[in-house]
């Protein structure tokens, strides 16, 4: 009963949430100056050419109107035709989709892949010299802008050695392992800082949990250290790790845009950058919320996962 | 009826040449091996081109990008072509006439071309076309000129198009290269269909616009399609080319001139004026800019060689007035122009008023760095006739809205790219044209154009325009800086590559090498 | 304490990297080497040289005083984008934390929406709408960063609001203003030092962002985000031109990193 009332809670959270963020997302891009016939066609136009394109568009309606359209589209699922490439914004979006999502979950996975074994390393040698080593250049992975950190990539490993291609994206339908290919540099530009991210709050938490009582029992009882550090402080400390997931997801989204378009990526992330300076207005609102959405929903899992591991959260 | 080899003769002195394009290009890197072309059966080839913007539209009557018909020029064709030079060559039509009142144009079709569906191209298709273009057949008019000038367009015979126009143009063949398309045919947005040496195959949208080879392409004889395949890869940030380039995953791409020497080694590199002229642009109704004398003292006081050479890696042709040096036949090239002189520029700014200077803002385009380059070394430059420049950057769709539209700023810089007709060049500071954002009104220079546009004498018509170069001078209508050259790095094993006065990939010329 | 000395070491490292860009950035209100702005065209692109100890750039400008004085927009970018975020979120914070109820509900709905809203899209339109420039800059990064100041303050508040001391003041007879001012403010100095380090961090790359999506701070005036994206054009001819500006930008970000990690380990060890 409770935990019904606790899911119910949150879910109108996330309802209310969502709502907010039509209302931002419409907002934001309605007060953008700038005619989208206009930047398509350029200077060269001829102005009769930019007319009939305006009148196309059809940017006549009052603001609540467009809002209302939008938000009533929303829930019928149709997010509009895109006004630069006059298609309908869904399927630009379910096109653009699996470069995004393959992108985000390589850089997750690269993060996942580092974190377990380098926490525990790092929080087992605490203060030795090479832990120091490590984490001293994890620290410089984050502090390093990502567009930098993106060319110095391509630099080295698609210029000079050639492992890998720069940017010149392979789409899964032509060839898998070509597309995974092209995605390994943007995947390891992006992740880079998460992974020293989280590689920081899951060493913390194992040193916390080392220090516990219940370690030390374990090993007056005589347990090896190693099986009390696998057995029970790594799945402790990995429980509350799980909830920065939402965090990070964030992050990689939000890395993704200005990666995709260094690389050249036909991602999500270089269509909103695209549709920004296009003014494609229903395409930008469909993208962003559609991030937005995600990024609720995520959270809203998170939040429950979280309260099934510690049921003291939902006391708040 | 004059056969069209002949007219080009007579031709030549009214199209624009292109000077300096042919001798430019491709430093043609010696081939000393020399392979014999042996004729094994060619393995099907392709390449790959960078495309420096999304296409606007692929129907040529909705696109206006220069981009986009650099590459679909490869699909569709006009009644006329043109060549390095801006010759205008024949295509679809092999032959024409004009009457001696010079309003009517007679084209006589060539026989057994065809759309790339298998349908023949006739006389009707081209009535669609300009119809269309004009707003003969009803509809909005999609082209302001053609709308002003075309009184009707028949076809007594399917390989005859008769074009009347209302009043005399001297300029109307560059008209004639217009794209034609297949009447009847409305999907040419999604699957465009012309009758060019390439056929359209496939546009992934924000990645790729794929072309074939179009094995029975006829329409002009010595252009012959090499290769099977070819892909423009749409790349907007330069340094993705660069590294594209680098990592062997791209053939041909448009580079900054900063970029040529890092590429000159492993790529030919083809460089040329592109007949653009990037101005910076004074807006001639705020103050104090409204006053002749102060702009004339900016104009004293740029050195042009400097932006040059600085900005362009000296990879650029200089202009004095709103006119590219590759627009040869109307290009005044005794122009009576400004030398750098400060001391001459702080006189006339303490005629004018100023002699403490005065505060400027230029509103740059944030997506050229070559503009944002220019503003800093002309910040640099007025700073020592007390001008305090303050440079703003405007975001592209900020830039079209509120400088180019509503004409709100005070300076600002941009590059105009050419067509084959300077009309479309002077008319842009004629008090009547619509989007002359200068806000430059001279009743001289109106005269002028009005007269150039209606004249029938080609040597007095290139007369009137050099007249305009220089009454924008004189009045210092605004400063014209330089033509930069387009510089293509181009992989060792694709040759021929040409430019052309009007951005054209023409990939007939080219060719892959083993 | 076992790890404590691992700790203190952030905390100095930190300090360490940013007393020397501070120093940095009083240097160059004194003295500079050159005009940071002032184009030498006959020498461009000149190797460091003992006259150019950094050499020079495309125009000619001597990278060295434009490093110095780009430290100028970066302080003046990070602290005021902190001041924005830490103004209002602290604010909003507050009253969320300590009035609890629908209150709370309302703007932590406002303040999830903005999260889940990506930062440098807001900050792009902003930028787009109000124009380029330092404050502007840093008014939308400050923007972009109340979320996060919001929300520590808020986690600060429910904590504490609870706790017996705050309750005896109140029993007391102590004021809503007062007791967040006197009793829990000063409770909540560590953690948003620590998001205000880290803030400081973010906005720096942040800045970077923008200049490489064309709308950083207004040149010729030098950011290190500016410098950075102008030498990245320059990177297969003249790549020692970009490793300065983007060795500051790491520096400073790493030191705020540091520091903010530094003094989160302080917290931690004394909560214990």
């Amino acid at each position: 009963m409770k935990t019904a009332f606790f899911v119910l809670k949150k879910l109108g959270a996330a309802l209310a949430t969502l709502f907010l963020i039509s209302v931002l997302t419409f907002c934001v891009f309605q007060i953008l100056p700038g005619n989208p016939a206009h930047i398509i066609l350029g200077v060269d136009a001829d102005p009769l050419q930019v007319e009939a394109l305006s009148k196309e568009m059809g940017l006549n309606l009052p603001l609540q109107q467009r809002y209302i359209n939008w938000v009533v589209g929303l829930f019928s699922g149709d997010l509009g035709n895109s006004l630069r490439y006059q298609t309908p914004v869904a399927q630009l979006i379910a096109d653009s989709l699996p470069v995004t999502v393959s992108l985000t979950a390589m850089a997750l996975l690269i993060t996942v892949v580092l974190v377990v074994p380098l926490s525990v390393y790092l929080a087992k040698n605490n203060n030795r010299a090479l832990p120091t080593a490590i984490s001293a250049l994890l620290q410089l992975g984050v502090a390093v802008p990502s567009f930098w950190l993106s060319i110095l990539l391509v630099l080295i490993f698609a210029v000079n050695l050639r492992w890998l291609p720069s940017g010149d994206f392979v789409p899964f339908t032509t060839s898998v392992t070509g597309a995974l290919r092209s995605l390994v540099l943007p995947a390891v530009a992006i992740s880079v800082g998460t992974t020293a991210v989280v590689i920081r709050y899951l060493k913390n938490t194992l040193l916390d949990q080392m220090g516990m009582d219940y370690v030390r029992t374990a090993r007056s009882k005589g347990l090896a250290q190693n099986e009390v550090l696998y057995r029970h402080v790594l799945k402790n400390a990995l429980l509350p790790t799980v909830t920065i997931l939402g965090m990070i997801v964030v992050e990689v989204l939000g890395g993704s845009i200005i990666v995709e378009n260094v690389f050249n990526l036909p991602g999500i992330g270089r269509l909103i950058i695209t549709g920004v300076g296009n003014r494609d207005f229903p395409l930008v609102q469909g993208l962003v919320f559609y991030l937005a959405f995600t990024v609720v929903v995520i959270n809203f899992l998170v939040e429950l996962l979280y309260s099934a591991i510690d049921p003291r959260i939902r006391v708040r | 009826m004059i056969r069209l080899k002949k007219l080009a003769v007579v031709l030549l002195a009214a199209v624009l040449t292109f000077s300096g394009c042919a001798g430019a290009g491709a430093s043609a890197g010696t081939s000393a091996s020399a392979a014999p072309a042996t004729a094994t059966p060619a393995q099907p080839t392709s390449i790959k081109i960078a495309l420096g913007s999304e296409p606007d539209n692929l129907d040529p009557m909705l696109s206006a990008a220069t981009d986009t018909s650099s590459v679909m020029m490869n699909v569709f064709e006009g009644l006329l072509g043109f060549n390095t030079k801006g010759e205008f060559i024949p295509a679809i039509a092999e032959s024409y006439t004009i009457s001696q009142d010079e309003l009517t144009y007679t084209f006589t079709i060539k026989q057994g071309i065809q759309f790339h569906d298998g349908k023949s191209c006739t006389a009707q298709d081209v009535k669609y076309t300009y119809d269309k273009l004009a707003g003969l057949d009803g509809g909005t008019p999609l082209n302001t000129t053609l709308s002003q000038e075309l009184e009707k367009v028949e076809c007594p015979d399917d390989y005859t198009a008769v074009l009347t126009l209302k009043n005399k143009d001297a300029g109307f063949l560059s008209k004639a290269t217009i794209s034609i398309v297949e009447k009847d045919y409305e999907q040419n947005s999604t699957q465009p269909i012309g009758t060019g040496p390439y056929k359209f195959a496939e546009y992934v949208k924000g990645q790729k616009l794929v072309l074939e080879k179009n094995d029975t392409y006829n329409t002009i004889t010595d252009r012959k399609p090499t290769i099977d395949r070819v892909e423009f890869e749409i790349m907007t940030d330069e340094n993705a080319k660069l590294m594209a380039l680098k990592s062997g995953d791209l053939d041909i791409a448009g580079v900054s001139s900063t970029n040529v020497p890092a590429l000159k080694d492993e790529f030919t590199i083809v460089q040329g004026p592109q007949n653009m002229v990037q101005v910076f642009a004074l807006n001639n109704k705020v103050k104090p800019l409204d006053d002749v004398r102060v702009r004339q003292a900016i104009c004293y006081a740029i050195d042009k060689d400097e932006i040059i050479n600085v900005v362009s890696g000296g990879n650029g042709a200089k202009v004095e007035s709103f006119l590219s040096p590759s627009m040869a036949t109307y290009y005044n090239d005794k122009l009576n122009a400004y030398t750098l002189n400060l001391d001459k520029a702080k006189e006339l700014l303490a005629d004018a008023g100023y002699a403490n200077g005065f505060d400027l803002t230029i509103k740059v385009p944030s997506n050229y760095q070559m503009h944002i380059d220019t503003a800093q070394v002309i910040k640099d430059e007025l700073a020592k006739i007390g001008i305090n420049v303050n440079i703003e950057l405007v975001e592209w769709a900020q830039w079209l809205d509120g400088v180019y539209t509503n004409r709100d700023y005070e300076a600002t810089i941009i590059g105009h790219s050419g067509k084959l007709d300077p009309q479309d060049f002077l008319n842009r500071f004629s008090s009547t044209y619509a989007k002359n954002y200068f806000n430059f009104s001279d009743a001289d220079y109106d005269a002028l154009i009005e007269k150039a546009a209606s004249t029938a004498d080609q040597a007095a018509r290139a007369d009137y325009y050099k007249q305009c170069q220089q009454l924008l001078v004189d009045k210092a209508a605004s400063v014209f800086i330089q033509d930069p050259y387009i510089n293509f790095a181009v992989a060792k094993r694709v040759e021929g590559l040409k430019i052309y006065p009007v951005t054209f990939f023409n990939l007939c010329d080219l060719t892959v090498v083993a | 304490m076992k790890n404590k000395s691992g700790k203190s070491k952030n905390l100095a490292a930190g300090a360490v990297l940013l007393g020397i860009l501070l120093l940095v950035l009083l240097v160059s209100f004194a003295y500079l080497p050159y005009d940071p702005n002032v184009m030498d065209t006959g020498a461009i692109f000149q190797p460091p040289s003992a006259a150019h100890l950094l050499g020079t750039d495309n125009f000619g400008r001597d990278i060295l005083s434009r490093v110095m004085q780009g430290s100028q927009a970066a302080f003046l970018v990070g602290a005021s984008s902190v001041g924005i975020g830490l103004t209002v979120g602290l604010l909003l914070g507050a009253v969320a934390g300590y009035a609890g109820g629908a209150v709370d509900e309302v703007i932590m709905r406002i303040i999830d929406a903005q999260m889940a809203f990506p930062g440098v899209i807001l900050a792009l339109v902003f930028i787009t709408v109000f124009g380029t420039g330092t404050l502007n800059t840093a008014i939308a990064l400050g923007i972009t960063s109340i979320p996060r100041f919001c929300r520590v303050t808020r986690a600060g508040f429910l904590q504490l609001k609870t706790m017996d001391y705050v309750k005896a003041a109140r029993s007391r007879g102590a004021g809503p203003m007062r007791l967040m001012a006197l009793h829990i403010l000063p409770n909540m100095v560590s953690p948003l030092l620590v998001t205000m380090s880290l803030g400081f961090a973010s906005a720096i790359l942040s800045e970077a962002g923008l200049s490489y999506l064309g709308l950083g701070i207004q040149p010729p005036s030098p950011s290190w985000g500016m410098m950075l994206y102008e030498a990245q054009a320059y990177l297969l001819t003249y790549p020692w031109y970009a490793v300065i500006p983007g060795c500051m930008i790491t520096l400073m970000v790493l030191g705020f990193n540091l520091l903010g990690d530094g003094l989160r380990d302080l917290t931690d060890a004394k909560a214990r």
